[in-house]
């Protein structure tokens, strides 16, 4: 009974009744992952589990057993470099008060594979062929789980774009 | 959140055998039991983890599907066979939720969510049949905007929250079971029940008993189809209406329509009084205004409601004008 979290190994709780998201915070310091409604409306607590952008509050911490688990601390480089999209969220003023940006990031990074694989969304107008390109209703349909009460969501777009076009560094 | 026993099952016999008392309760992908648990509205003394059981999406010798319950509704979705034979289903899925509570949620879960119902949430002020039966309904003379015109009774106006079921009644979709007596098969329009006298009992489902897959028939409307939603926001909310509709055109006429409603009743609505109107019939908007109007006689709104009438008949007949490629 384990769970990977950013590469290193951590037992599981004994407690059943234990998210993950209070897995992270409240037992392994890992305070990156906010809580915001935990109930599942707000996307705050986003994490990706084997590469799959899920809600931490809702995940019991039992449930991702040999798993492996990327948060926000997880993103930067082995040397510290802020990931392509940390980087397009200062660039494009993609956030205001923070709270909500790790979920954010976490996501538009799972997001973003789902994209590549050619996964439609409820917008994309052919399914058998999938998204034709990453339009800003492709990206605001598909990042509609994550709320942001400060309004900084056209920035958040943006920077999602600029990262999509290579144009962060 | 009250204690509770884990057990985590690797497979079907062994999820029946852990699943051994009355309150034992099986677990998907959590996203809607592990909520009601936090809220005290739920409170299993065991859960059988049945989320890593075998799941696949397989083709029927008929040229159905059949797709597993622990199967993510993110790869329902995903599926090529989904989305080309069955376009209904996968853009139904997608209007669910948000890409978040699609990666956990199963496709037995997202079958067995109870109601969004402000009331039935609300366990410390609001009076609720299906939380504590008996005690009454605050929904009938309360906040309704959300609630049923369809199918609902003195005790509950609920509806069901599932895009997904939508459309799997649409296209007559089975629902394979296996339990403590068995294996057993119920047709999803029968699977989930109108409140009646009973509203806290609101599937087919009997004790132990645990959802194994979903079967779909080959269906002559299902490739031609599609799901429209219709709500307060555009994305990540719960329907005031939505359609689930599949039309296929002989000659002009039309030789097979399907059409299902969600948002208006304790379950998903197949308007099968709408489809007989349209058999036969050649594709026009105001044939389709006809038929959702044969449909929406049965309906009894409340206070908050009675705006989904219109918006039901507008909707459906964009729908089939969309699918019969006539003006809207």
């Amino acid at each position: 009974m384990a769970i990977v979290i950013n590469g290193t190994a951590y037992p599981l709780p004994d407690d059943p009744r234990v998210s993950l998201l209070d897995l992270l915070r409240e037992r392994l310091g890992l305070t990156g992952t906010k809580l915001g409604c935990n109930q599942g409306g707000c996307g705050a607590c986003t994490v990706i589990v084997d590469g799959a952008r899920v809600l931490s509050c809702l995940t019991l911490a039992v449930q991702a057993d040999g798993r492996e688990v990327r948060t926000i601390e997880g993103l930067p480089s082995d040397d510290g470099q802020l990931h392509p999209l940390q980087q397009a969220f200062i660039e494009h003023d993609g956030l205001q008060c923070g709270y909500c940006t790790p979920g954010q990031i976490c996501s538009a990074v799972a997001m973003v594979d789902e994209l590549r694989r050619g996964d439609p969304s409820y917008v994309t107008a052919d399914l058998a062929t999938g998204p034709e390109s990453a339009t800003r209703q492709e990206i605001r349909e598909r990042m509609s789980g994550n709320l942001c009460r400060c309004g900084a969501h056209n920035g958040i777009v943006e920077a999602i774009e600029a990262m999509l076009a290579g144009a962060a560094p | 959140m009250r204690s509770f026993d884990y057990r985590c099952a690797a497979d079907r016999t062994e999820a029946l055998s852990m699943a051994d008392t009355a309150q034992a309760r099986f677990l998907g992908g959590g996203t809607n039991l592990v909520d009601l648990m936090r809220q005290n509205i739920e409170a299993p003394a065991a859960l059988v983890d049945v989320s890593r059981l075998p799941a696949a999406i397989e083709e029927t010798p008929d040229g159905g599907l059949i797709i597993g319950a622990a199967v993510r509704n993110s790869a329902a979705a995903a599926h090529p066979a989904v989305r080309t034979r069955y376009p209904m289903l996968s853009r139904a899925i997608l209007a669910g939720a948000s890409a978040q509570i699609r990666n956990m949620a199963t496709i037995a879960g997202n079958i067995l969510q109870r109601t969004r119902c402000p009331y039935f949430y609300d366990a410390a002020g609001s009076r609720c049949n299906k939380r504590e039966p008996g005690i009454g309904c605050d929904a009938i003379d309360g906040f309704n905007r959300y609630h049923a015109i369809f199918g609902g009774s003195e005790h509950c106006i609920a509806t069901h929250p599932s895009d997904m079921c939508v459309a799997l009644a649409a296209l007559d979709a089975t629902v394979h079971l296996a339990g403590p007596g068995g294996e057993r098969s119920v047709p999803l329009l029968d699977f989930h029940r109108l409140p009646g006298d009973h509203p806290e009992i609101e599937t087919a489902l009997r004790p132990g008993e645990l959802i194994t897959e979903i079967e779909l028939a080959p269906s002559a409307a299902a490739a031609n189809s599609t799901y429209r939603k219709v709500r307060d926001r555009s994305s990540y909310a719960f329907a005031l209406v939505s359609i689930a509709a599949g039309l296929q055109l002989v000659a002009g006429k039309i030789e097979h329509v399907r059409i299902a409603v969600g948002g208006v009743a304790a379950k998903p609505w197949r308007a099968t009084r709408a489809e007989q109107v349209l058999l036969g019939q050649a594709p026009t908007r105001e044939r389709f205004l006809e038929a959702a109007d044969a449909e929406l006689a049965a309906a009894r709104t409340f206070d908050g409601n009675a705006f989904k009438v219109e918006l039901v008949k507008r909707t459906t007949a964009a729908v089939l004008s969309e699918l019969a490629g006539v003006d809207a």
